[in-house]
């Protein structure tokens, strides 16, 4: 019995955008269809994962997480390197945590300083987030783009608050930003209209819609980022059609649940798959919404991630 | 089904009374035709007019039920494509496979795990659903023990395997009574397999091997007059089984596709040999569309994580989740442990009481029914002010827990801290941080 499918009528493209240095750069984007629907569309980038790097050595993870990394800690270019070299990291996401005001809350000049270090220690993209501190963001990251010119950083978060200083510096020193909003696709495009009015070119920018932790909101940053990639694609929302991040790892892996052990918890089973699962779950969710750029932390996550792309990327018989 | 909302709306009693929750007939019918909207909204329909119409406005995915009692599990039933549509109506039936080559030690290791395996969130119970029973050794008295084991061990939902019709069939009716999933007809076996689920009236899996010969063995058990049918493309691959599901919805939502109106059974267990795989396998069938998801252990680092996607991906959009009214003691809180306040929507419970945590200072956390809205929204809604913060603060009990008076308000409602002052004389109001992520900094410098 013949089945006819019922496809979807896609109007709009998601735009590509390469990242990285010339010479070393990786596209994402570029989508003409939902998630993995490769019966009606092409993704002729599947999606990458950053690694996370911190500019200090962690106090708050637990040992299941800091132990693929406890010889590199504190040295963030080592770190970075670690995750290229053993783990195989397609891009490394730098989070500067001691610029928090709340924490070290150490000087943009240094931070800078680190983040040059950890640029010229790698010829993959880089991504680098600051605290979402508005006033230091904005700091940091002008001293960051200054530092690392030319290098094409993925730099963030930007907000309502501070774009216009950011964006205005990372155009200067030809960087990529990331439209930061709190869970809303309203937000996320008048962002968008927000940059490009700075002249922001188009192929500079990515869109971080928030991402929160499997059980801890996941839900509404899923279907935020439904929304967005419906309406890029369907209803053909120019302001929309921009590759999505997700900075999942720093959410999972602060919660409760990954941090009990099985003593403590049994019916949660063993604490090290159990963290890896959720981080790996969480990237599923948001894969499958539309990210196209996952933010991760634990290698075992990330290889489970990995070889979910590449099973959904196979249509094939079966 | 098939009926449109002008058709629909013929038979509807054109009062445009608005006792439905849509101001006339007309928009009635239209939501009625989309599966919008449910028939027993009007209470002015004769009970023919019903039963017709009723056909018309059932969803698009039918609701079987599998198993009897309080273990029942409802599925399908679905009308949208995407939850922010709507919301997706029941949560995939996460089950466990037991296969009559398994010895005895391991069946029962598995079965206890299974039904120790339940936790309670935000008052919801989150448990695994059904148990698979699979015939693999041409032994029906063996199968035949293997069903009666774990019927007498569990009353959870079933679904009974086999390729042998007879083994099969004999087993089915040996617990007929509790209403398991007969699995599966296929082409060669449709008809005996589709008498005897009518004659037990059992829901009953078809399974094909393609799209095209599902959506035939499907169409030919309908017109046998089954009702209760559940699907299996044969897909064992998750990117093919990721496209089988999609389409499978998509027939039923968007084309009345009769055949594929029913929900799926998927087996994440038979796609792969690493147990982490597989749970990331059964992760993506609980966002595209897996009913039954067949999964080959239960270990708590799995099913947890899995049972958390299900609820978060199957939660109401339209309905945000709340948590109980009451102090919460987070840590080994005393006399002297700091008192915070905010609303009860879940999200804002689980990241608060997670920061406290991290912080490792006990504190008391008190959490005021704000029907499940945000702090700011409820403010907004007149549900977080200091007319209903303080008479909860003096009831609540927290001020015979602590010596000090002392209350830790959320930073965004700092323009109340006045007003609360005035309505709590004896306490003090203390403005913490608009973020939760800065509260383990706060705390550590709290002193009483």
């Amino acid at each position: 019995m013949a089945v006819e499918i019922p496809k979807v009528a896609y109007a709009g493209k998601i735009k590509e955008i390469p990242l990285g240095r010339e010479g070393n750069t990786i596209t994402v984007g570029g989508e003409s269809c939902y998630p993995f629907h490769l019966f009606e569309g092409a993704m002729p980038h599947p999606p990458k994962i950053a690694m996370e790097v911190y500019d200090r050595a962690p106090e708050d993870w637990p040992d299941t997480a800091l132990e693929p990394f406890a010889d590199v800690a504190g040295d963030p270019a080592a770190w970075a390197r670690k995750c290229i070299d053993t783990y195989g990291a397609e891009m490394i996401a730098l989070q500067l945590a001691s610029t928090d005001p709340n924490a070290e809350n150490i000087p943009a000049d240094e931070a800078a300083a680190i983040t040059k270090k950890v640029s010229d220690a790698v010829d993959v993209p880089l991504i680098v987030f600051g605290t979402s501190n508005v006033d230091k963001d904005t700091e940091v990251l002008k001293a960051v783009c200054e530092a690392c010119e030319g290098k094409n950083l993925i730099i963030g978060p930007l907000s309502e608050g501070n774009y216009r200083a950011i964006g205005a510096t990372a155009i200067g020193y030809k960087h990529t930003v990331m439209a930061s909003t709190p869970i809303d696709i309203n937000l996320a495009k008048q962002l968008n209209i927000l940059l490009g009015n700075l002249n922001v070119p188009d192929d500079k920018i990515i869109i971080d819609p928030t991402t929160g932790a499997l059980g801890y909101g996941l839900e509404y940053c899923y279907s935020v980022m439904e929304r967005i990639r419906m309406a890029a694609l369907v209803q053909e929302d120019e302001r929309l059609q921009f590759p999505i991040l997700a900075n999942l790892a720093k959410e999972v892996w602060k919660i409760k649940e990954v941090k009990l052990s099985e003593t403590e918890a049994p019916l949660l089973g063993d604490q090290k798959k159990r963290g890896i699962l959720m981080e790996a779950m969480t990237a599923q969710c948001v894969l499958l919404a539309g990210a196209d750029i996952l933010v991760m932390r634990h290698p075992e996550a990330i290889n489970l991630v990995k070889e979910s792309i590449q099973d959904l990327m196979i249509r094939g018989e079966g | 089904m098939g009926l449109s909302g002008i058709e629909i709306f013929k038979k509807l009693p054109k009062t445009n009374c608005g006792k439905c929750g849509v101001p006339t007939c007309l928009a009635f019918a239209m939501k009625l035709a989309t599966g919008k909207a449910e028939l027993d909204a009007c209470p002015d329909l004769s009970e023919d007019v019903k039963e017709e119409l009723g056909e018309a406005s059932a969803p698009p995915v039918r609701t079987v039920v599998i198993g009897t009692g309080e273990r029942a599990v409802k599925l399908g039933g679905e009308t949208v494509l995407f939850r922010h549509e709507k919301r997706f109506e029941n949560p995939p039936a996460f089950t466990l496979l037991l296969s009559d080559k398994m010895d005895e030690a391991e069946i029962s290791a598995k079965l206890t795990k299974f039904k120790d395996t339940t936790y309670e969130r935000v008052g919801i119970v989150l448990q695994p659903a059904m148990v698979a029973v699979k015939g693999e050794c041409k032994d029906t008295s063996g199968f035949m023990a293997l069903v009666e084991n774990v019927c007498n061990n569990t009353d959870a939902g079933l679904v009974l395997m086999n390729e042998d019709v007879d083994a099969l069939s004999r087993a089915v009716k040996s617990c007929s009574n509790r209403k398991p999933l007969i699995y599966a007809a296929t082409r060669k076996n449709a008809e005996t397999l589709g008498n005897l689920a009518k004659e037990l009236s059992c829901p009953l899996a078809v399974k094909g091997n393609s799209l095209e010969e599902l959506a035939e063995i499907s169409e030919k058990l309908i017109k046998m007059g089954l009702k209760d049918l559940v699907l299996d493309s044969g897909a064992r691959t998750a990117g093919k089984s990721m496209e089988d599901q999609i389409i499978i919805r998509r027939s039923a939502l968007m084309k009345k596709f009769k055949p594929f109106g029913f929900p799926t059974i998927v087996f994440p267990c038979e796609m792969t040999d690493n147990p982490m795989k597989e749970a990331m396998i059964a992760c993506q069938m609980i966002v595209k569309y897996g009913s039954i998801i067949i999964l080959s252990e239960m270990k708590g680092h799995s099913i947890f994580p899995l049972l958390l996607a299900s609820m978060n991906i199957f939660t109401d959009p339209q309905r945000p989740m709340a948590v109980e009214q009451k102090i919460y003691e987070i840590g080994a809180t005393d006399e002297n442990s700091p008192v915070l306040i905010t609303g009860n929507f879940s999200l804002t419970y689980f990241i608060v009481s997670g920061e406290v945590d991290a912080s490792h200072v006990p504190s008391y956390l008190l959490i005021k029914d704000t029907e499940g809205l945000s702090v700011l929204t409820a403010w907004a809604a007149g549900k977080f002010g200091a007319d209903t913060i303080a008479p909860f603060v003096k009831k609540c009990g927290i001020e015979e827990k602590v010596k000090h008076r002392k209350l830790v308000i959320p930073g965004y409602l700092a323009t109340i801290s006045g007003e609360l002052e005035e309505e709590l004389p004896d306490w003090q109001i203390l403005i913490g941080p608009r973020e939760a992520s800065h509260l383990p900094a706060y705390l550590k410098q709290w002193n009483a």
